[in-house]
This record gives structure tokens, C-alpha cells and sequence, in this order.
């Protein structure tokens, strides 16, 4: 059941979904254990391209197996990105597995995640039906919402064979100021503070050192600076160059930070990396709970998200345990531990809309993992 | 059935909780899409969630169709009542129940009024960014049927986008809780899936919604051109700068006339068109860019630019804009409103064509739109009294929308497909495409109560009688988008 088929093109991956009936699709891999499971692998390394893409409309279209890589190094040539700012480029992520996993990295902070940049999908469903939802145009109201839906779902209602997205124009200028934290307290005062603040700030990281709050600015650049001073009149810190806070930055998003962070393989000795959503007031308290249990946490887009890396000797029954008394529900990434951890809600909408787009049971439900 | 409908009705409701005479229902018979009226059966009007649960579970336990409304302001048509069917009016539910301000969130009934959070937010320094036109007195709850939006969402995104969470009670009667106080999640997107639903799905009850800071400092200009064209050059100059605006907003000469007639606006002498740009964000980010908006502006050789010098200047420019839609019904007793969307680069293309239509019908068309995000919003005059008048307009308004969509747009931008351009779906999406929406609208609704006969071609056609002004409009209360 593991193994890996590799369409070429669109027409053989329709093919392969009509004729396997049991399968999941993986991208890079970056993320393994939202794949690991019984089931015929259907590669996307080959569905790769951007199909359309229109600077004046901020908007592309490109293959779910296009590398993240190819998607940001053509839209910096037009002086346009993707606000969601992606995990994982250097490693290879693709723009289906990130859809699909439902990570955007910290400059989500600014205008939102993922998921308020996507437009539309084209997928295949369980009957092998190829289809098209959503539009793609910046601003659509036509018809169900599913290319939202299909963010986080983990190819488990469809396989996407091709996103449309809204970009925006880059910002001329990034400072980055490290402000230092020196306790939980300070630390939550930062993360809220500056989440209401008059800077509109880009980026607002809490890093896994724990010492320092990394806080971008962008925008013309003669604005910076008067900024960042009355950003560190307020809060102990200092400015990074460009070259030193593009590195942390990158070190962020690419988790050099978590343990073990060059195996991927979900069933070899590595790792552990979970995901939780969390908020700025509890986000603090979180981390010490989840550094109680070993961990090396990076909380991230303004103390929204916590990414959370234990060695694979972690006690993932008691932090699953804990998670779920703190009412906080966590997906793994990576390493050797159930798919979900923490609270979990069980709707029966959920099984009912399974059965819309997938009567076949052709890929695994959400609740089926090794 | 509806007597016995009714009588269960009595069971779960208050005497004056229940609307039965014909009188009483008259009222909610129409909704923003004033050409279209229907009578429903009865009007619930529950205070709180639990009672909305409750009638949603008596529907869906005597297949009784429901439709849920707010302030009735949709433009589709989306809260026409059905047939037969009761109206379950969501306007009681209007606690505000939490706004947050270290976390950035309110949490709300789905009755409140879209204003009404950003003034409870103000005190914070937050403010809840859709704007819909009619924000003074749509709901949250409507907003998220309808995935709403406004002048400000190429930058700021729709409904949805606002959405954290989520208590809704589904068509099976199944209350579900969807996300929440953290603007991350994990699984797939339900609260996404939801919002957009069009009322197909079930009733939201509570909502958690993303506040933002209130930008510090506001660039506003107001600039009049000799065309459309010119106009519509410089929002692609503006484009092609790398700047990014809160808003681009177009009118044409017809939309003026009517600004002036109705809000006394005042637009430079002989403008073909007006273009409003607005620029925010903090003071020293504003200064910078405005200096490249104002040169891009002086570039563009208008008649007269105008920046707004204060916040009053700025609160008449958009009082103008905003309220172009109702002024239209000064120019002419009746008018259709559509909201297509066409990629950006062709809105000159559209506009042209729209132009030519008017003139080979010799149909009336008033522009107003977001420029930005390429939304159109051609206003079709038209006379009810006169025979045939009504159905010329229809046919024009159709044949915009299909061009929208061959110009790889879309039906509608922000007021949903609803009852009004339901037809049109197959102009977009192909039958696979639809059928795998009715299969969701099964699963979420397999009884088909919630809602019936809106989105899906081929349901059954609500009455059409009258057409006019809705009356708050006339008032001067609400205006279009």
C-alpha cells in the first residue's frame, strides 16, 4: 500500500485517482506525517508550473506540485510576494502540500494566513471528477467557499491539481528590531501590545530561544526608522541588518530550530513537530507548558500559532493529555505521534461532507493514520 | 402542515414572538432585491440561540423550509422568504457578548449590526474592517451568509477573512463550534466552508471576529477626469507603483449626477469620472507613500485633484460614494444593481462594452465600483410602470453578467448569487461543478428546508410583482454597495 505513483500530468493523475482505490497525495514531504498513512502514494513531483500569472491583477495560478521556490523567486522579479509568507522554501514545500497542510509562516501577522490568500482550486474528487471552485479574480462571492475548506484538510476530500492566489506587492524596505523579553510577562505585553499598536507591524515572533520577540517593519523606507526608535523607546531592543534578520528569518521559517530538524522521515528516530493555534494572552503560558515537557517552541504570527519540537523520546500521551485539558488542539508534522493531539471535535457534518466530495472512501479520512 | 406548523410554532415561542397577519408579514415579504416579494408563512423571532435551535430542529423535524434574516438588505434576494415556509428573523440576537482587545476579538450574536462592533471596538483603537455599503444596518449574521464585503477588500479580504469562529446551528439541527479566539487553526477550514453559504447550510449564532488597529493616518483623494478611461489608467499606474491603497473606487458622470442630486456632493466641473484613492496606515508610512500616489495622480493630467485635508473632507467624499447607489433612484424610478467582476486589466474593456450596450439599447447604465479589485457595479435604469421595461433591463443586466464571466471574472463579488442571478450559475461552473455544490448543500441540508430555491438554477421562481426603492432606502437609512 505504500507505494508511490508519479503522474505526469493532470489527465494521469485523474487516471490514477479513477483506478487506485486507496490513495493520498504527497508533495515534498517536508511535513511527512500528515501523509503517513496506508496508501498508495500519489506524487505531485511532476505536476509542476505556473499556469497563469498577471502582476496587474495580483493574482497566479501554478501546478499543486510547483515548489514554493519557483512561485517566490517569480513573483520577487515582478516586486510581489505571498503575504502568508510560506514555511519550509529552501526544504522544497510545494504550493499544494502547504495548501493542504494549512501552514503559513510569520508574516501572516500583517494581512492573514493562508487561507485568506487563496481563491481557487482545481481538484480531483473521489469519483475522479476533475473540478474547479472558487474564482479567479481578487474578489469572488460565486458559489461555495471550498478552496478554504481544502486548506488544513490534508488531501483527505480531494487532490488538488492546481491553486489560484492573491499576492500583493512587496514593500521596498524590512527592519527587523529584537526586542528582548526577560520573562512571560514581558513577553505577553509585547505580543499584545504590539498587536494593537499604531506600527501595523509585518511580522511578530517569539523565538525559540525564548529570549527575544522578533518584530518587522516594512514599508517606504524613510518611514522605518522613526518607527523602530518609538518602538524601542518602549520595549528594550535592538535593530538587525537586513543580511543578519533575512538569516534568523529564514532559520524561522525553514525550522532549523526544532530538534533533529534534518530527518523527515516520520518513522525513523527523529523528531517530533506539532502545530497548535493559541492567542496572545494564553500563548505564554503554553509555551511554559509545552517547555515543561521538553520542548523547543517558536510562537509565532503575533502569539497565534505555536510550533512546538520534542526528541522522539517525548511523553506524547501526557502532553496529549495536557493539550487536551488546556482545551487546545495540535496537528504532528513530523515525527512518530498521532496525527492529532489535544482537543478534537467530532460533528457528524464532517462525515457527511466526506461523503460529498469522497462516497469512495478513495483517500483516508481525517481520522485514519498509521 | 402549516396549521400544524404553526401550532408548534406557539409551543416554542412567545405570543409576540410569532408574526402571523398577513399585516405583520408584510414587511418581510421583500428584502434589498425589492423586485421580488413572497409571503411567508409566519416570522419566528427568536431572542436567543437556544430558540433558534429549537425552530431550526421543528423544521427540520416537519420539513418545513426556513429562511434566516437579518436586516433584510441582501440584494439577491438572499432573504426572500419561500413559500410556505417561515422566516426565523435573527434581529433580536444582537448581544455584543465579548470584545477582547488584548487578543483583538469580538464575539457577537449573528444580529448585530456590522457598525455596531467597530464602535464597541473604538474604544480599544480597533475596528472590524468589511465595510458593506449598508453597515449601519446589516448583520454579522447576514455578512456571513453572504460572505459580504465592501470598499476595502482587495487589502483587507471579505467576510471571511474576519471570521475566527464559529457557534452555527446546521440544516440537520446539529449545533456545531468551528474555530475560535486564534486567528490560526488546524484541519480543514469549516468556518471558511460556512461563511458564503448563502443560508443553504443553517444559521450562524455566535461569531468570532478578527478586529484590526485602526489605521493612524488616512490619505484620501478625490480626482476628476475627463473619461472613464483616464480614470482607469491611473488605478493601473497605481497598480504598477507597488503601492497598495485601502481603496480605489470609480464613478461615472450619471453616478455624479446622482451624488450631487441627493447628498449635494460637489466633483470637479465637467467630470467624465471621479476617482477615489485612499491611503492608510501609520503617519510616518503615509507620508512616504503619498508622495508617489500624489505624483502618479499629477501624472495622470486630471481635471482637479482634491486630497482631503481633514477627517470631514474625508467623511464627504465617501458620504458621496456611498451613497451614490440610493441616489440613483433620483435619476430613475426603478434600476437593477449588479455586482460582477472582471480581472482588473479588462475593466476598461468592460466598461466600454457595458457603454455600448446601454446605447444599443437605449437602457440607462449608472457606474460605480471598486477599481481596485475590479468588482463592477452597474446600476440599469428602467421604469416598471412601463410594459417590457423591466424585462429589457433583465436581459441587459444578464448579458453583463455573462460578459463578466467570459472575461475570466466572476457572477458576483460580494452580494451572492441568492435568488437573482441563480440562473447564471452554469455561466461559471460546469454541471460536474454544480453538482458536487448540491451534494454539500445536501450534507449540510439533506432535507433541502434551509433556504430552498436560492444559488441552484432551476428551483422554483419566487412571485415577481413590484419594483422600487427598498424603503429604508427611500429614507435614506441604508445604501447599496
Amino acid at each position: 500500500m505504500n507505494a508511490t505513483f508519479t503522474p505526469a500530468n493532470t489527465a494521469e493523475l485523474v487516471e490514477a485517482v479513477r483506478s487506485t482505490p486507496r490513495l493520498i497525495a504527497v508533495g515534498s514531504g517536508t511535513k511527512p506525517r500528515l501523509s503517513a498513512v496506508s496508501a498508495v502514494k500519489l506524487s505531485t513531483a511532476k505536476l509542476t508550473g505556473i499556469v497563469e500569472y498577471e502582476p496587474s491583477e495580483f493574482t497566479f495560478t501554478a501546478l499543486a506540485g510547483t515548489p514554493l521556490r519557483e512561485i517566490v523567486e517569480t513573483l520577487a522579479a515582478q516586486g510581489q510576494y505571498l503575504p502568508f509568507d510560506p514555511m519550509l522554501v529552501a526544504k522544497g514545500a510545494t504550493l499544494g502540500g502547504t495548501v493542504a497542510s494549512g501552514v503559513s509562516g510569520p508574516g501572516r501577522f500583517r494581512f492573514g494566513g493562508l487561507r485568506d490568500f487563496i481563491l481557487a482550486v482545481q481538484f480531483v474528487d473521489g469519483a475522479g471528477r476533475l473540478l474547479r471552485m472558487g474564482g479567479k479574480v481578487v474578489k469572488n462571492a460565486a458559489g461555495f467557499d471550498l478552496p478554504k475548506f481544502f486548506v488544513g484538510s490534508l488531501g483527505r476530500f480531494g487532490i488538488l491539481t492546481e491553486i489560484t492566489f492573491k499576492v500583493f506587492p512587496r514593500h521596498t524596505s524590512r527592519l527587523t528590531l529584537m526586542l528582548e523579553t526577560v520573562g512571560p510577562e514581558i513577553a505577553t505585553q509585547i505580543l499584545t501590545q504590539a498587536g494593537t499598536s499604531r506600527w501595523e507591524l509585518d511580522a511578530l515572533d517569539w523565538l525559540p530561544d525564548t529570549k527575544n520577540i522578533a518584530a518587522r517593519l516594512v514599508g517606504p523606507t524613510e518611514s522605518l526608522d522613526a518607527l523602530a526608535n518609538e518602538i524601542l523607546n518602549r520595549f528594550p531592543g535592538e535593530r538587525l541588518t537586513t543580511e543578519v534578520a533575512d538569516e534568523k528569518w529564514g532559520a524561522l521559517t525553514e525550522f532549523e530550530w526544532a530538534k533533529n530538524s534534518k530527518a523527515l522521515d516520520a518513522k525513523a528516530d527523529s523528531a517530533l513537530l506539532l502545530k497548535m493555534p493559541t492567542t496572545p494572552v494564553t500563548s505564554a503560558s503554553l509555551r511554559g507548558t509545552l517547555e515543561e515537557f521538553g520542548a523547543t517552541v517558536l510562537v509565532s504570527g503575533g502569539g497565534n500559532v505555536a510550533f512546538a519540537s520534542f526528541s522522539s523520546d517525548a511523553k506524547v500521551t501526557a502532553i496529549d493529555a495536557k493539550l487536551k485539558l488546556l482545551k487546545v488542539p495540535c496537528i504532528t508534522l513530523r515525527g512518530d505521534a498521532p496525527l492529532w493531539l489535544g482537543a478534537r471535535h467530532d460533528f457528524q457534518i464532517a462525515a457527511a461532507v466526506k461523503n460529498a466530495l469522497d462516497a469512495e472512501n478513495r483517500f483516508p479520512g481525517l481520522e485514519e493514520f498509521d | 402542515m402549516s396549521h400544524l406548523a404553526i401550532q408548534h410554532l406557539k409551543t416554542l415561542l412567545r405570543p409576540e414572538q410569532l408574526l402571523l397577519r398577513s399585516e405583520q408579514l408584510a414587511v418581510y415579504q421583500s428584502d434589498g432585491l425589492t423586485a421580488f416579494q413572497q409571503s411567508p408563512l409566519a416570522v419566528a423571532i427568536p431572542v436567543t440561540t437556544d430558540e433558534v435551535v429549537a425552530l431550526v430542529r421543528l423544521c427540520h423535524q416537519h420539513h418545513l423550509p426556513f429562511v434566516a434574516r437579518g436586516s433584510g438588505t441582501s440584494l439577491s434576494g438572499g432573504s426572500l422568504p419561500v413559500a410556505g415556509g417561515i422566516i426565523i428573523a435573527m434581529n433580536r440576537l444582537n448581544r455584543i457578548l465579548k470584545i477582547d482587545p488584548l487578543n483583538r476579538i469580538a464575539v457577537v450574536e449573528s444580529g448585530v449590526i456590522n457598525a455596531a462592533v467597530s464602535i464597541a471596538a473604538a474604544p480599544h483603537g480597533l475596528y472590524y474592517a468589511p465595510d458593506p455599503s449598508s453597515q449601519t444596518i446589516c448583520t454579522i449574521g447576514g455578512n456571513v451568509a453572504f460572505n459580504s464585503g465592501g470598499a476595502h477588500c482587495l487589502k483587507y479580504g471579505m467576510t471571511a477573512n474576519h471570521v475566527l469562529g464559529m457557534k452555527a446551528v446546521l440544516a440537520t439541527g446539529e449545533v456545531v463550534e468551528w474555530g475560535g479566539v486564534s486567528r490560526e487553526s488546524v484541519g480543514p477550514d469549516w468556518c471558511g466552508l460556512f461563511t458564503g453559504n448563502e443560508g443553504l447550510f443553517g444559521i450562524a449564532l455566535e461569531v468570532t471576529l478578527q478586529l484590526l488597529p485602526k489605521a493612524e493616518c488616512f490619505h484620501t483623494v478625490l480626482a476628476g477626469y475627463n473619461s472613464l478611461e483616464e480614470a482607469g489608467d491611473t488605478v493601473s499606474a497605481v497598480i504598477a507603483s507597488g503601492l497598495l491603497p485601502g481603496a480605489m473606487e470609480i464613478m461615472d458622470a450619471l453616478a455624479l449626477e446622482a451624488a450631487v442630486a441627493a447628498v449635494h456632493a460637489e466633483y470637479p466641473a465637467g467630470a467624465e469620472a471621479v476617482l477615489i484613492v485612499e491611503l492608510e496606515g501609520p503617519r510616518e508610512v503615509v507620508a512616504e507613500d503619498r508622495k508617489r500616489l500624489d505624483a502618479i495622480i499629477a501624472a495622470s493630467k486630471p481635471i482637479e485633484a482634491r486630497p482631503a485635508r481633514d477627517a470631514e473632507e474625508r467623511m464627504a467624499i465617501w458620504k458621496g460614494r456611498k451613497s451614490a447607489f440610493s441616489a440613483v433612484g433620483r435619476l430613475s424610478p426603478d434600476f437593477i444593481v449588479q455586482d460582477g467582476v472582471v480581472p482588473r486589466r479588462k475593466l476598461g474593456e468592460a466598461l466600454r462594452r457595458i457603454g455600448e450596450m446601454s446605447r444599443e439599447t437605449g437602457i440607462r447604465v449608472a457606474n460605480v465600483f471598486h477599481a481596485g479589485d475590479g468588482n463592477l457595479h452597474p446600476l440599469i435604469l428602467f421604469n416598471g410602470r412601463v410594459p417590457g421595461d423591466l424585462d429589457r433591463a433583465e436581459a441587459l443586466a444578464g448579458r453583463i453578467l455573462k460578459m463578466c464571466v467570459e472575461m475570466g471574472g466572476s457572477l458576483t463579488g460580494e452580494h451572492g448569487l441568492g435568488v437573482e442571478k441563480r440562473d447564471f450559475l452554469p455561466d461559471m461552473f460546469r454541471e460536474e461543478e454544480i453538482d458536487c455544490m448540491k451534494r454539500l448543500k445536501s450534507a449540510f441540508d439533506p432535507l433541502g428546508i434551509a433556504n430552498p430555491g436560492k444559488m441552484f438554477p432551476g428551483s422554483e421562481a419566487p412571485s415577481l410583482t413590484q419594483h422600487g426603492l427598498h424603503p429604508l432606502e427611500k429614507a435614506g437609512v441604508i445604501s447599496r454597495e
